[in-house]
């Protein structure tokens, strides 16, 4: 999967849990979950789930702290798929 | 952990309270029971001259029995004196389909669908005394220690 296609499932995934459109629109590597999107926390764990299902992957408490962003996601996400 | 514990632990008191007790409790679901007294607050303006349980008082009821209770059982492990849970509601979905009025005794049970991160979703109805559907829905919210 390329880096592209990666982000589109990701958007897809993210947008019914995001509160600011504009930075929704303006999605990129470095935009931030909570501080960009304004996603709450209860939203990030639903995130989280529907990642998981999406790529048919576990993800555990370590990789929750570290996904704050979605450069962070991608990476996670591509370690996972890889394992 | 017994079913008095958890009630004890219960971060609401009178007049907003809503758990008399617990039928049964488990890893994966609780049946509890509370019934509205004739002298709650609310009756007196929902509504005038007419005193019927609010949809909201009912939602809530069902997120005590449902989701915090249960939550406080699945963190026994974790709690103590000095330790108590914190919670937040974050959202639920709820149809209603009977009224229920003073001195009604309703059930509420509860069935987790997840708790992982911190996060408790839950599947829940609300019973009347004949056993009749009040109102179901899903209930989700944050707790930890």
């Amino acid at each position: 999967m390329t880096n592209d296609e990666l982000i589109t499932k990701l958007k897809t995934i993210i947008e019914p849990y995001i509160q600011d459109e504009v930075a929704f629109k303006t999605l990129s590597e470095d935009t931030d979950f909570i501080n960009d999107l304004k996603v709450n926390s209860a939203n990030l764990v639903d995130i989280i789930l529907d990642i998981e299902d999406e790529f048919n992957i576990r993800l555990e408490n370590e990789d929750m702290e570290k996904m704050l962003d979605v450069k962070a996601a991608m990476l996670i996400i591509n370690t996972k798929l890889k394992a | 952990m017994i079913k008095e514990d958890i009630i004890k632990r219960l971060p609401y008191q009178a007049p907003f309270l809503f758990v008399d007790g617990i039928a049964a409790i488990s890893e994966n679901g609780i049946t509890g029971h509370y019934t509205f007294k004739e002298d709650e607050s609310f009756y007196q303006g929902h509504f005038k001259d007419h005193p019927i349980t609010p949809g909201v008082i009912l939602t809530e009821c069902m997120a005590q029995i449902g989701l915090v209770c249960l939550g406080i059982y699945l963190l026994k492990d974790e709690l103590s004196q000095a330790r108590k849970p914190q919670i937040a509601l974050t959202s639920h979905q709820m149809d209603f389909y009977l009224p229920v009025f003073p001195n009604e005794k309703v059930t509420v049970i509860s069935e987790k669908e997840v708790f992982r991160f911190n996060k408790l979703k839950c599947k829940v109805k609300m019973l009347n005394e004949k056993g009749e559907l009040v109102c179901r829905g899903t209930i989700s919210g944050m707790i930890k220690v």
